[in-house]
């Protein structure tokens, strides 16, 4: 069974930044925006994703997770391709 | 016989709440050891000894406030020791196993049992376990809001735990709003002290750093995520090898003199989410590569996130670094943190238009500034001082 991509994001969101209301998000703009996190909290969230669910996250490819949903559709299709 | 007092933590500290022991009596001790925790106005503070020796006996209660001064602790010197059992015999870097009971267990004083823990409801303190206390601290929870399960109404961890899992649909940080409010205290005597007694004078210096951001983005391209930097490692890095240049920017404005350090601790500004900032040292900062100097800057973010740092991170940056990322401004006019007598900015990277071998190119540009002390230095050594960091930015290779 594929994991709950969505929900490991949201888990792992929560993690780096706790004060953040999940359900507030939009899931079409800006993660950083949306959560205020900077550039070293957005790498320790590609290290958690990572390391969770063994997709490899390279840098050219950021831009594709900036948005929740965005990040979602690209951890699918990597996880698919594994 | 020598004491383990309550340390200052900052020009702007007058006591300290002991919240843990975390040595033991008994117990061998060596510079950097750990050995309390201290609930300041900055959070939950881990203390390092810097006494060698055995913790012979504590004088102060864990949940007791007390001035910055007053003796925490009797430590026994090793050398002084005909009397020291077998335990000193061990090497100074083997540390212990921390299970390992190094006195009867009838008389170490480890897990004291609640009701045998001298309180004094003089003072109004809520009646808690120790570890109960921590937690709440940790969390920022009051504890007379909670209603305690123990003998005579005690909280006790559990209680704590079942507090903490009510809150967590609240959509306030567990960083809670007293605690919000004393840190904003602390910074508010810092800077205030600051502006009163420090004359600043401001630089600024616009840097290309297409050279910086290439090497990152080589370095990091066979990394996994875990080992990946990010230019902001550089930026300290810079700064560490140029101040060693300049040492008047590098050290504690105190008692009506300069005293330069030789060491470059860097103070590296850190938001707390829910409000409020620390700008806990990395150490040697300058000794570091980059791949180090981003592990201590990942750790000691990590850290403030979950709260804990240690004591000498807090007390002893010798110049702090203020880099609000990518989503922050291009400029950043900083406020010396006494008696530091230095603050470096940097804003984030634009992409702007630069003259570049006579043609303008878009070139990815951060603007740097340097807030200093005009009692050490003069807006001339400020200026050469930012000069070398951005000279130090166009060769990342040699960083």
């Amino acid at each position: 069974m594929s994991p709950d991509i969505h929900a490991i994001i949201e888990q792992e969101l929560k993690l780096i930044a706790p004060d953040i209301d999940l359900a507030a998000i939009d899931p079409k703009h800006d993660l950083r925006e949306e959560c205020d996190i900077d550039s070293m909290d957005f790498l320790s969230l590609v290290t958690a994703l990572h390391r969770r669910l063994g997709v490899d996250v390279p840098e050219r490819d950021y831009p594709k997770l900036i948005t929740l949903d965005g990040a979602t559709e690209y951890l699918r299709r990597k996880l698919a391709e594994l | 016989m020598s004491e383990f007092r309550m340390p200052s933590l900052g020009a702007d500290m007058e006591a300290g709440t002991l919240v843990e022991w975390l040595a033991k009596p008994g117990a061998p001790l060596k510079r950097g050891d750990l050995i309390a925790v201290v609930e300041t106005q900055k959070g939950a503070i881990e203390i390092e000894v810097f006494q060698e020796g055995i913790l012979d006996r504590l004088l102060v209660d864990t949940g007791t406030t007390v001035p910055v001064g007053t003796p925490l602790a009797v430590i026994r010197e090793i050398r002084a020791a005909g009397a020291i059992g077998a335990e000193a015999e061990a090497p100074p870097c083997e540390r212990p196993p921390p299970t390992a009971p190094k006195r009867p267990r009838g008389e170490a004083p480890v897990v004291t049992p609640f009701a045998a823990l001298p309180i004094a409801p003089a003072t109004g303190r809520v009646t808690a376990s120790p570890v109960a206390r921590r937690l709440a601290s940790l969390h920022g929870i009051d504890l007379s809001g909670i209603k305690g399960s123990g003998p005579t109404g005690a909280v006790l961890l559990i209680d704590v735990e079942l507090a903490l899992r009510s809150t967590e649909k609240a959509p306030a940080h567990p960083q809670a709003i007293s605690s919000v409010a004393q840190m904003r205290s602390a910074i508010a005597a810092a800077m205030t002290r600051s502006k009163r007694e420090i004359p600043h004078y401001y630089l600024s210096q616009t840097a290309d750093v297409g050279a910086a951001e290439d090497w990152v983005r080589r370095c990091n391209t066979d990394r996994p995520p875990e080992l990946r930097v990010l230019v902001g490692a550089l930026f300290v890095k810079a700064t560490a090898l140029a101040v060693r240049r300049f040492p008047e920017f590098n050290g504690f404005f105190m008692e009506r003199a300069f005293r330069p350090s030789d060491r470059v601790h860097i103070g590296v500004a850190i938001a707390i989410r829910g409000g409020g900032l620390v700008a806990p040292a990395v150490h040697d900062a300058n000794t570091l590569s980059p791949d180090a100097l981003m592990a201590a800057m990942r750790d000691l973010i990590g850290r403030v996130r979950a709260g804990r740092f240690r004591s000498s991170e807090i007390a002893d940056p010798t110049i702090t670094v203020s880099s609000l990322g990518e989503r922050g401004v291009d400029t950043l006019f900083g406020v010396i943190y006494p008696p530091q007598v230095a603050i470096l900015g940097f804003g984030r990277v634009v992409e702007r238009p630069w003259i570049r071998d006579g043609a303008v190119v878009p070139r990815p540009v951060v603007t740097i500034t340097l807030a200093a002390d005009h009692r050490v230095s003069d807006g001339h050594r400020g200026a050469l001082f930012l000069s070398e960091i951005e000279r130090l930015l166009q060769e990342p290779g040699s960083l």
